[in-house]
């Protein structure tokens, strides 16, 4: 049993938390990697968008509890969701018409939509902070556990248990169902094939009479969604708090990188990388080593290679060693 | 250097030196006094960005780092050295930290030199590298801050007068910069601002969590001053009877004097600054750095060595914000990891940049005041604003106590409003480039 039991210890504190971390770095880092693609900047404002849509489902959340709607043992912020993401999507749309627009009519250089983006991420992040505050929010309702510690040691007489909590189960079910729906739009249909064919040849597009301004307005409504969707997630599975989605921004990015920026499918890649790299690494692995090694081995200190305050500096790491080694990512990114 | 300033120019400064009269008469002498402090750091800061960006279009967003590593810079120079830690586990922790270099530098060399299995070997070094490195770093670490941890707990510094601790406050943050540097200049320009994003985050995260450096969150405290302090002038007599005899209050003179003299010692750090700035930026090196970010082909065809340059000038800036960074908490005369925000040291230092005019060191240095100021200012005003629309209202209503509270963050708002405006319609900034 001791290599279950380890397996168990080593599923329940690194694996499922780091599939439903992973799922919305990925989710995250589908956005940025996306605008990049259609609009060929690094959006800073993204983790302020995140923060954005998660507020505007947290408010939706509040009234339909307050009217007495719930969604049963599933989180009521799931129904607040569609509203979420219409009031996000809105938000985008009005910030390209008033702001990104000017600049990609005058054809100004990336850094300058860069630049323009920090403008837009202090506008969202003010506007977050004015209508909701900085503290903590937690919105999560319905069932905690899909499967409690105890009902599974119960199921299986095992020493350790293993919880499942519906957050993370949502998580993952939400991410296979968003990341299914945006590559079947991606390559099925034929507005999905006019954005790749934009994000590939932009001059070749346009001569083929695929209309930009359509592009880019599809774009921001399908980042819209992506975004109020990752920042909900992870929301519902930690807590939301305006400052920490604004960190998030680096391992979104780190994501999006180290999967090749501009690849759909390498963001996914990089943002699960990412995420398992960063719980393994600051996991105290001394539990599980315990069960696996013989009496006489087993290690005295916590194991833990990193303590958890240099997250960070994981996803940082793997970013620096692509950047030298691949620096178009795992998968073919854009041009370096 | 003053020559360079055409009279629109010094129409924006005698406006902006209105400001802060201004405040000085409506307010106190003693609030103009702390703004424009903290405004003579921000037009360094300014100035530092300038150099990347202006001269030379690198997108540097890891600023509040270089700050922060300029502040380490403060405390390892200024603070008198913990006898104790160093006799328990100083040595050890130095030891474990050049364990941890030379680990580094050997997977560097064996990289370049080995040709048969260079991956495995790179790995095993680091690896086996990183389980010593900890080996002997942790138990020095433990032993240094079990010393008295509610006072010390931490190495200390040297014990050195506070003012050097700004040059090596600079030279910390330009050896940082030439690690980011090295690595991520080159590529294309996104990347070196995420990677300047994350060692941002990086530093102070070690500043927060190292205790046996800099006490982490527990702050060091009580650093040195460079000037007298105010209870020390109260009990003068010399000093009371002088101000009295000039009709000051003694207590609210003390305090000006004291912010005078801090005024007096960063002007002069300005004024150093700005004359080898603009003496570069006119110099031929100058002219080659923005030959180069105008047209990085052509400046290459020419012989040019595109990144090297970017390496020099990038770590040239970060020195220059690594000076304001000692500065500032020279200033404070406290290290408090926890108070370095992004959005505070390392954007508004761009809004400041872009607002006053990439490009122009006057201009960067104008924006740093104004912009200052404004930050300082949008709070009250803000608070009168919302004051004035709520006016209306009856008490109690949650509108009222909900707009009234969240006043304070209209700053953050403002701020965007401000970039974004200027980015559209005078994407030069006040002091355009010539």
């Amino acid at each position: 049993m001791e290599p279950l039991n380890a397996f168990v210890t080593f599923a329940n504190f690194v694996l499922i938390p780091a599939t439903a971390y992973g799922s919305q770095l990925a989710i995250g880092a589908l956005g940025v990697t996306l605008i990049y693609g259609i609009l060929r900047f690094s959006n800073f404002a993204h983790g302020d968008t995140m923060a954005f849509g998660t507020m505007a489902v947290i408010l939706c959340t509040w009234g339909l509890q307050s009217v007495g709607i719930s969604f049963g043992p599933l989180p009521t912020a799931l129904l607040a969701l569609p509203v979420g993401i219409a009031v996000t999507a809105l938000l985008l749309i009005v910030t390209d018409k008033t702001v990104y627009r000017f600049y990609r009519a005058k054809k100004a250089p990336p850094v300058t939509f860069v630049i323009a983006s920090l403008g837009v991420m202090f506008v969202m992040n003010g506007l977050v902070r004015f209508i909701i505050g900085v503290d903590d929010q937690r919105f999560a309702d319905g069932e905690r556990f899909v499967i409690s510690v105890r009902t599974f040691r119960e199921m299986t007489g095992l020493d350790e248990g293993l919880a499942i909590r519906t957050s993370q189960a949502i998580t993952v079910v939400v991410a296979v169902i968003v990341v299914a729906a945006l590559f079947w739009f991606l390559n099925k249909t034929r507005t999905g094939k006019s954005m790749r064919a934009f994000s590939d040849n932009e001059d070749l597009a346009l001569l083929s009479g695929i209309n930009p301004e359509r592009v880019v307005f599809i774009t921001w409504l399908i980042v819209a969604g992506l975004a109020t969707v990752a920042g909900t997630l992870y929301g519902l599975d930690k807590s939301f708090k305006p400052f920490t989605y604004f960190q998030l921004l680096l391992p979104i990015f780190a994501a999006a990188i180290v999967g090749g920026l501009g690849n759909p499918l390498g963001a996914i890649a990089g943002g699960f990388l990412i995420a398992f790299a960063e719980v393994t690494i600051t996991y105290p692995l001394k539990k599980v080593l315990g069960y696996l090694l013989p009496e006489s081995l087993e290690p005295d200190g916590l194991v833990q290679l990193l303590s958890t305050d240099y997250k960070f500096a994981v996803s940082f790491c793997i970013l620096l060693i692509v950047l030298l080694f691949r620096p178009t990512g795992l998968f073919a990114g854009k041009s370096v | 250097m003053i020559g360079d300033l055409k009279t629109r120019d010094l129409l924006l400064f005698a406006f902006v030196a209105l400001l802060f009269v201004g405040t000085g008469i409506v307010q106190s002498w003693n609030v103009s006094l702390t703004i424009l402090n903290m405004g003579l750091i921000s037009a360094i800061m300014a100035l530092g960005v300038n150099m990347q960006w202006g001269y030379a279009g690198l997108f540097n967003v890891g600023i509040m780092g270089f700050v922060a590593l300029g502040g380490l810079g403060a405390v390892l120079v200024s603070m008198p050295p913990t006898g104790q830690a160093w006799a328990d586990g100083g040595l050890r922790v130095l030891l474990g930290l050049v364990l941890g270099a030379a680990t580094v530098v050997a997977a560097v060399l064996a990289w370049s030199r080995v040709t048969r299995f260079r991956g495995p070997v790179v790995v095993a070094i680091l690896v086996i590298g990183f389980f010593i490195f900890r080996a002997v770093f942790d138990g020095g670490v433990a032993a240094v801050e079990a010393v008295d941890p509610a006072s010390t707990g931490y190495l200390g510094g040297l014990g050195l007068p506070i003012i050097l601790s700004w040059p090596v406050g600079g030279l910390l943050a330009a050896g940082a910069a030439w690690l980011i540097g090295k690595t991520a200049l080159g590529l294309r320009s996104d990347y070196l601002a995420i990677a300047t994003l994350g060692i941002a985050e990086i530093v102070i995260a070690i500043l927060k969590h190292e205790d046996w450096m800099a006490r982490g969150v527990k702050n060091v405290i009580g650093l040195p001053r460079p000037v007298p302090y105010e209870i020390d002038l109260q009990n003068s007599e010399a000093f009371v009877a002088r101000m009295t005899a000039w009709g000051f209050d003694p207590v609210t003179a003390s305090g000006i004097t004291v912010k005078l003299g801090y005024t007096g010692l960063f002007v002069v750090v300005l004024a150093i600054l700005l004359w080898l700035a603009q003496a570069a930026l006119a110099s031929p090196w100058g002219r080659m750095m923005r030959a180069i970010r105008d047209n990085e082909v052509a400046a290459e065809a020419m012989g040019k060595d595109v990144t090297r340059r970017h390496l020099q000038v990038f770590v040239l800036g970060s020195a220059v914000v690594g000076i304001a960074g000692a500065m500032m908490t020279t200033l404070d005369g406290q290290l408090t990891p926890g108070t370095y925000q992004p959005l505070r040291f390392t954007f508004l230092v761009w809004v400041m940049v872009i607002v006053g005019g990439s490009g122009n060191n006057w201009g960067a240095v104008l924006g740093g005041f104004l912009v200052w100021w404004l930050w300082v200012q949008v709070e009250p005003i803000g608070a009168a604003l919302m004051q004035g629309i709520t006016a209306g209202m009856p008490d109690g209503m949650w509108l009222k106590a909900h707009l009234l509270e969240a006043a304070a963050h209209m700053r953050l708002l403002t701020m965007g409003l401000i970039l974004l405006l200027v980015l559209r319609f005078s994407p030069r900034g006040l002091i355009p480039e010539r």
